[in-house]
């Protein structure tokens, strides 16, 4: 299941990917978790995005989080919280793309794609062709 | 958004923003066992209700517990106000004792306005639940939450607004909310029901009903208000119009009329319905009539409405 925005495009990307090297197809979905940061009032208002959950919902089967950039490990806090609102699953894991380190919380990854070694200060951008015409992981 | 006080000067971007969250919010709920969001933990609401009501009332309360605010019902009798504390007091004490929303509904046109000024030191928030003959602003936020379900979009769409537009609250919240969201609305009513300054507003204006059925994409009838029709004597109607059954022979909307709108139009009833007034009960009962749909709909907008209002950093409006 993706975290949007760009969480859900990357989970789709891999239920293609495992579909076409081991012929398994994975269900996917999505799971809004702005309901339930724990930053709401830090900032402006957050405009909400869609959550769907796979056919069969999610009880009692392994459900993988997937998630562009792990940074303080609160959107994943927050993705537990909202993912036990929407049912009891089996198992949970979590997919990132980019691990930049920095975490605020006891949450580590079952799978990344790769670990950015960052200052505090840089930020770390993932383009998705979906939203942004191109591929790529920009640190500034 | 500090406060919900009217859908006149609202912005379309805002509305369409509340709207929007109204939809992902009742989407997110569908088909859930718990349909209670942590988002507004810790955050208190209270209910000011100084006229009867009983979805308005009832659809704020489960909005702010389905978001975790612990909600307060203060209403004017069994309270202070029976003892003839003033509306400002009363606020002020709510706001002082930690509300951090305040939701009312007043006799008085302008009071959440007045209660807004009021409770600016205090940065408590304030929804507008109906002020008089004034606004409605969450009532009209629902109804085009739910014609927007139905139609798909607003923009272009032709949507009557038939009856006591002089009473009605509801009708001006809507005038001005669906003529920002693109709608073309026409009032129909008779002559004593519509107010002195309607030629102003953004809207056509009819007395004949039949004339304007086979255009519309929705019609949104408005209850008789007999309650606010104080002057003459009789007939149900004071001097507004000769009898309730010649009312509901030239405005009531029944099955001959419904077989008169294209297939597609919606019927709106904002509640509470005379049914065989302004509303024949097979057409409140038919398919057609998207007024429970109105209610459900209720519920995410006024989330929404209270995600909006509290789920963001503080600002000094």
């Amino acid at each position: 299941m993706g975290i949007p925005s760009r969480g859900a495009p990357l989970a789709r990307r891999l239920a293609a990917r495992i579909a076409e090297f081991s012929g398994v197809r994975v269900p996917t979905g999505t799971l809004d978790v702005t309901l339930y940061r724990d930053d709401l009032r830090r900032g402006p208002t957050r405009p909400l995005e869609a959550t769907a959950l796979p056919d069969g919902g999610v009880d009692d089967r392994l459900v993988v989080l997937v998630d562009d950039v792990l940074f303080s490990g609160r959107t994943v806090r927050a993705a537990l919280d909202a993912l036990r609102d929407h049912g009891r699953p089996r198992a949970v894991q979590l997919a990132v793309l980019v691990d930049r380190g920095h975490r605020e919380l006891p949450i580590r990854a079952d799978y990344v794609g790769k670990n950015v070694p960052t200052s505090r200060s840089e930020d770390v951008s993932v383009l998705l062709e979906e939203f942004d015409d191109r591929d790529g992981v920009v640190l500034r | 958004m500090k406060h919900l006080l009217s859908t006149d000067g609202l912005d379309p971007a805002t509305a369409v923003a509340i709207l929007d969250t109204a939809d992902n919010l009742k989407r997110t709920l569908l088909g859930r066992e718990v349909r209670k969001l942590p988002t507004l933990r810790g955050r208190t609401v209270v209910t000011m209700f100084y006229e009867n009501s009983t979805r308005t009332r009832v659809s704020f309360e489960i909005a702010g517990k389905w978001m975790s605010a612990d909600v307060i019902n203060v209403s004017a009798s069994g309270s202070s106000v029976g003892k003839g504390e003033s509306l400002r007091d009363t606020a002020l004490t709510l706001a002082a004792a930690g509300a951090d929303c305040v939701i009312v509904r007043h006799p008085a046109s302008g009071a959440a306005h007045r209660l807004a000024d009021w409770l600016a030191e205090a940065g408590t928030s304030v929804v507008n639940a109906g002020d008089g003959m004034h606004e409605h602003p969450t009532q009209a936020l629902l109804d085009a939450a739910t014609l927007r379900e139905r139609l798909g979009t607003l923009e272009g769409r032709r949507i009557a607004i038939v009856g006591d537009v002089l009473h009605s609250r509801v009708a001006r919240s809507n005038v001005h909310l669906l003529h920002a969201l693109g709608a073309d609305v026409v009032l129909v009513a008779p002559p004593t029901l519509l107010p002195a300054g309607v030629r102003t507003w953004p809207v056509s204006v009819s007395h004949e009903l039949d004339a304007e059925l086979p255009a519309v994409d929705a019609v949104m009838l408005l209850r008789v208000q007999a309650e606010r029709m104080t002057s003459g004597s009789g007939g149900g109607g004071g001097n507004f119009f000769p009898s309730a059954r010649e009312y509901s022979i030239a405005y009531g909307l029944n099955d001959n009329r419904l077989r008169l709108m294209p297939e597609h139009a919606v019927v709106l009833h904002p509640g509470p319905m005379l049914r065989g007034m302004e509303i024949a009960s097979a057409v409140a009962d038919s398919p057609r009539a998207a007024i429970t749909d109105q209610v459900r709909n209720g519920v995410h907008v006024r989330m929404a409405v209270l995600y909006h209002l509290l789920a963001h950093e503080e600002e000094t409006a």
